[in-house]
Parts: structure tokens; C-alpha cells; sequence
């Protein structure tokens, strides 16, 4: 049972890294990408494409998939977001689903459809277990890596939100975008650099994520709805929302895989509707924030 | 005042153009016999788009979960004829109040929050509906899909041929029926009062309309005719599989109504043909790939403005309203 707990948490830790980025954007410009798994399946690429062709060993391709997506995200709000932070919702999401059908063709056409399989090195294989019967820990130590790596992530994201001058402005434009322009805060670039962040975490999750998620090229389409779970359960006025909720939905989605497989994803849509019918502005908002 | 006057009532006459349009309709299975099945198919896709403009172009909810009432009304149809009769109209009929039951418990979700809480309710009961009709596989036949669906003539007279044309003749007419009901109901004081809700929520609220149950009559009742068009899909093709469920078939409804204009009724039926033909073209080209091209002409047309697309004489037209 522990054990399930434990890989929940890990399921759950990378959902955070995947959809904080989107989180952070949507609170920022209200705007409805549902193009951001198409960022993560561009980290899992480039970490696949660069361990199975050239060869580069796996701690060396993360940062790579991270900057990859980053760089990927920067140029596409430059060039295409931009102009769409103020149309209607209808435009945002018909112009997210082009984006993500272009990408699902596009990985289709120059990798093929199969599935990729990443090797990982020798010291992330093996499985610590502690304690007996029931209570049983058993531990993978790639879900650990991933927790750890995930946790240390979310601790400096805190910490760059909380403390540093980058941070408040970020938070700033968040609360109110024209007050913060009127206060001499750059928005524009606050929201190119937060989108560019968000992408690369987005990669970066990607790649953490392609040996336990599986990644082929309907992975954006396949996890799109879970990246919108998290940001609409968890608001997207803080990041400890998201944190929870991404925990709450990585437990609830491997238990209920545990222990009643026949139901599969079915618990995790009903208690999303049922979360979002009682609370409709996500589980972890403060009142009287910006609707 | 005269009726003549009063720009509600203009707007609500039929006009010449329409009888015309729906004749060429009703005759076009004769003239092109051989391309009957994609004729059927543009008359259901019409048909679908048609509901989904009730609710988007003329309410303005953004929903991603079109195909749950789609699939449900397809399924109850196909289930019907297997389990119960083999009558086209009944199980029609049937599916119709099945997908509008269903769209009355749904309406109850989509009446509170933001876009994205909408977007995501309709999202989730759509991928219900997908699980649910993957796990009962005794019931749907799973992930295989239900076979074997053997419909009667329709009304006990037209057999459903080879080459479809029965298949066009009862969709087009059943497409016609709903689309004089829609045409009615958006041109009553009831579709002014949606448009009210769309264009300003607050105000609609502060002059006095019962928004919720606004909201809650017209989801419904576009559910109901979204599930006609799954029951007809079902009935003409002998067939239900998950597909119908899918994410991507949403999108793609959506995808119709924006090339064909939303807010006018005739824009979902014209952006079914334009689709479906362009479907056509574009699979036979690149069978596997053809979605890239689909998601190149969303990102494309939303970079020009969905206005600004369609009419290209205000391509070059500078200044004015940007």
C-alpha cells in the first residue's frame, strides 16, 4: 500500500513539473493553451533522439530537453501567442488544438509512430524495498530520482516566486496586468521569459517523464487532459495549488489503477467534475482573487 | 409597427435563397448518385455542427465534450435496433431523448465557472462516456466496436441501399426537420435572449433573463440534436465504435462551425461541406498526415481572424475597425 502511496507521489511530482508551466501561464495571460503538451513531447524527444543517436548520457540530456522546450516556447510566443493574448477563449483554444495536431503529425512524420523507449543508466534501475507485508516500501529508484529532482524544482520555484524581484513582478502582473505595466513592469517580457520557463519545465517533465508516462506521438493529445485537470482543480493563482492537486491526481490515478482496474481513468474524470462542480474556480483559490 | 419593420422578424422570414438550397439538397442524391455516402455524411456532420453552433455561437459556451451527446445518441441507436427493433424512426427517436436525458443531467455542469472549468467538465463527462463505453465491452463491444447492426426500412417502406441514397434522403430530411426547429428557436424572443446572454452576461441578468435556465434549456436541447446526428451516423453506416467519443471529433465539429461561421445557423451546414470535401482531398493526398494540415489551416485561420478569412475582400481593405 506504501508502495502505491509512493509511486502516486512520484506520478503525481512529475504531473506537477509538466503542468506548473501551464498553470502559471494560463493565470498569467487567461490564456487556454492546450498546446502545452506538445512542449513536454519536444523534451522527450530530444532526450530520446540524443541518447539513441549520439549517444549523450542521461543527467546530460534533462538540462538539454529543458532548453530545447524553453527555446521552442520563447520563439512561438514571440512569433504566434502574442497576438492572442486578448482574443476570445474560442480563438485561444482552436489555435492551441492546430498547434497540438501539427505536432502530433509533424513527431509522426520525421520520428515514426512507435513508441520510444528510453534506457536509463545502471544506478537508477534497481528497487529499494523497506519494511515488511503490508507496509511494504518498495522504492524504484528512478521514481525516486524523479521525486527528489521534482521536489528540489518546486522548492526553487517557490523560492524564485517568493523572494527574488522577478518573482514579485511576476506576481504583479498576475494579480492585475495593467497596474503592473503602469508601475514601469515590463509585462511583455515577464510573460515571455514565464512562457519560455514554463515550456522548458514542460520539456523537462517530458523527459523525465518518457520511461514512466511512454511517450509516442499522440502524447500531447493523450495528456493534455491531465495537464488541464491540474491547473482547473488547482487554480492558477499560487503554485501550491497545483502542487496538491497534481499529488491528489497522481495518487487517486494509480490507486484506483490498483486496486480497480476495471473503472481505469474513470475515477479521475469523475472526481474532477465533481471537485469542479462543488468548487468551480479550482480546489486551492484564495478568496477574493482576480476572477 | 410592421412586421417588415421589426429587424427580429426580418431576420426570421424564410427567404428565397433557403427553399432553393434545401431543394438542390433534397435532389443532389439524384444528380451525383455516386457520391450519395459523402452526401450522408455532410448531412450528419451538418447536423452536428448545427447543435454545436447552438450552444457556442449563439450561447457562447466553449465546449470540448460535443461528441459525448454525439456518441451516446450513435450507441443508444445502434444498441436499439440490435436489441429492440430494427426501426429506423423509433430508435431515432429513441436515441434522441436518450442524448437530451443525458444533456439535461450535463447542462447541470456547464451553469457555473470560467471557460476552462466549462471546457474541462465537457472534456471529462466526454471521456466518461469513452471509458464507459470501453469497460461495459458485453454491452458495446469495447474497444472493438458494436457490429453487426442490422437497421429496417424506413418507415417500413425504404430499404437502405448499397449506394447510400436512402441513407442521404433520411438524413437530409431528418436534417431538415431539426434545422427549421433551431431556425425556430434562435429567431424566437428565447434565441434573443441567448444571443443577450452571449454578447453580456450581467447585463442579461440585470434586465431580467433567468440565465441558468437559459443556459440549461438550450445545452439540452443542442445535446438532444448532437445525439440525432450520432443516431443517424449509427443507422447509416451499421456501425458504433469509440471513435465517436473521441477528443478529436469535438474538435473537429468545432473546427466546421468556425470555417463555416458561427452565430448563423447555415454556417455550420456550410462549413460541413467544406470540410468534408476538403477531408477528401487532403486524406487522398496524405493519408496518415493529413491532421497536420487540418491543425496548419486552424493556426492560420486564428492568425488572420476568423472574420478576416473567410470574407477576402477585406484582405486589403486597410484602417477601419483592425
Amino acid at each position: 500500500m506504501l508502495t502505491i502511496l509512493f509511486d502516486g507521489i512520484a506520478y503525481g511530482m512529475l504531473l506537477f513539473i509538466l503542468a506548473v508551466g501551464l498553470a502559471v501561464t494560463m493565470g498569467l495571460m487567461n490564456f487556454i493553451n492546450l498546446a502545452h503538451g506538445a512542449f513536454a513531447m519536444v523534451g522527450g524527444y530530444i532526450t530520446v533522439l540524443l541518447m539513441q543517436r549520439v549517444g549523450v548520457p542521461f543527467l546530460v540530456c534533462l538540462p538539454l530537453a529543458f532548453l530545447g522546450a524553453a527555446l521552442l516556447g520563447g520563439l512561438l510566443e514571440r512569433a504566434l501567442y502574442r497576438p492572442l493574448y486578448h482574443k476570445p477563449h474560442l480563438d485561444q483554444v482552436l489555435f492551441s488544438i492546430g498547434l497540438t495536431f501539427m505536432a502530433v503529425a509533424s513527431a509522426d512524420y520525421f520520428i515514426g509512430s512507435t513508441q520510444q523507449i528510453v534506457q536509463l543508466p545502471e544506478w537508477l534501475k534497481g528497487r529499494t524495498e523497506l519494511g515488511e507485508g503490508a507496509w511494504m516500501l518498495g522504492m524504484g529508484h528512478y521514481r525516486l530520482f524523479i521525486i527528489a529532482v521534482c521536489a528540489a524544482l518546486t522548492v526553487g520555484l517557490q523560492y524564485i516566486l517568493a523572494k527574488t524581484r522577478f518573482g514579485s513582478r511576476l506576481r504583479a502582473s498576475v494579480d492585475d496586468q495593467r497596474v503592473a505595466a503602469g508601475l514601469g513592469i515590463n509585462v511583455n517580457v515577464v510573460f515571455l521569459s514565464t512562457f519560455a520557463v514554463g515550456s522548458g519545465l514542460a520539456g523537462l517533465g517530458g523527459a523525465l517523464g518518457a520511461e514512466v508516462l511512454g511517450l509516442d506521438p499522440t502524447f500531447p493529445l493523450k495528456f493534455m487532459i491531465y495537464f488541464l485537470i491540474v491547473v482547473a482543480v488547482g487554480g492558477t493563482s499560487s503554485i501550491t495549488g497545483p502542487l496538491l492537486a497534481a499529488l491528489l491526481l497522481g495518487i487517486a490515478d494509480v490507486a484506483g489503477k490498483y486496486y480497480i482496474p476495471k473503472l481505469g481513468a474513470f475515477i479521475v474524470y469523475c472526481l474532477m467534475i465533481a471537485i469542479l462542480i462543488w468548487r468551480p474556480q479550482g480546489l486551492f483559490v484564495r478568496q477574493g482573487g482576480k476572477s | 409597427m410592421k412586421d417588415s419593420l421589426n429587424p427580429l422578424l426580418v431576420n426570421r422570414r424564410w427567404k428565397p435563397w433557403e427553399a432553393v438550397l434545401w431543394l438542390i439538397a433534397l435532389v443532389s442524391p439524384l444528380l451525383l448518385p455516386s457520391h450519395a455516402l459523402i452526401i450522408n455524411e455532410i448531412a450528419i456532420v451538418a447536423l452536428f455542427a448545427v447543435s454545436l453552433d447552438l450552444i457556442l455561437g449563439y450561447t457562447g459556451i466553449v465546449s470540448l465534450g460535443h461528441a459525448a451527446f454525439f456518441g451516446m445518441g450513435a450507441y443508444t441507436a445502434a444498441l436499439f435496433s440490435k436489441l429492440v427493433m430494427p426501426d429506423p424512426t423509433v430508435g431515432l427517436l429513441v436515441a434522441v431523448v436518450v442524448a437530451t436525458l443525458l444533456g439535461a443531467i450535463c447542462s447541470m455542469t456547464i451553469i457555473r465557472g470560467s471557460d476552462l472549468t466549462r471546457l474541462m467538465v465537457t472534456l471529462g463527462v466526454g471521456l466518461i462516456l469513452m471509458e464507459l463505453a470501453n469497460k461495459l465491452d458485453w454491452l458495446t463491444g469495447g474497444a472493438d466496436g458494436l457490429q453487426g447492426v442490422v437497421m429496417g426500412p424506413v418507415l417500413g417502406r425504404f430499404e437502405f441501399d448499397l449506394y447510400g441514397r436512402t441513407a442521404a434522403w433520411y438524413s437530409i430530411t431528418v436534417l431538415l426537420i431539426l434545422f427549421v426547429l433551431a431556425r425556430r428557436i434562435v429567431h424566437s424572443p428565447f434565441g434573443a435572449t441567448l444571443k443577450a446572454i452571449r454578447d453580456n452576461r450581467l447585463r442579461a441578468m440585470a434586465i431580467g433573463i433567468p440565465v441558468t435556465s437559459r443556459l440549461a434549456v438550450i445545452y439540452t436541447v443542442a445535446a438532444g440534436m448532437a445525439g440525432a446526428a450520432g443516431a443517424l451516423l449509427a443507422q447509416t453506416t451499421g456501425f458504433a465504435s469509440l471513435d465517436l467519443f473521441e477528443f478529436h471529433r469535438s474538435a473537429d465539429v468545432m473546427l466546421i462551425l468556425v470555417v463555416g461561421g458561427t452565430g448563423w445557423l447555415y454556417g455550420g451546414v456550410a462549413g460541413a461541406i467544406v470540410f468534408k470535401l476538403m477531408q477528401d482531398v487532403i486524406s487522398a493526398i496524405t493519408p496518415q498526415y493529413w491532421t497536420f494540415w487540418i491543425g496548419l489551416f486552424l493556426v492560420v485561420l486564428v492568425m488572420v481572424g476568423r472574420e478576416r478569412l473567410l470574407k477576402p475582400w477585406t484582405w486589403f481593405a486597410r484602417g477601419g475597425k483592425a
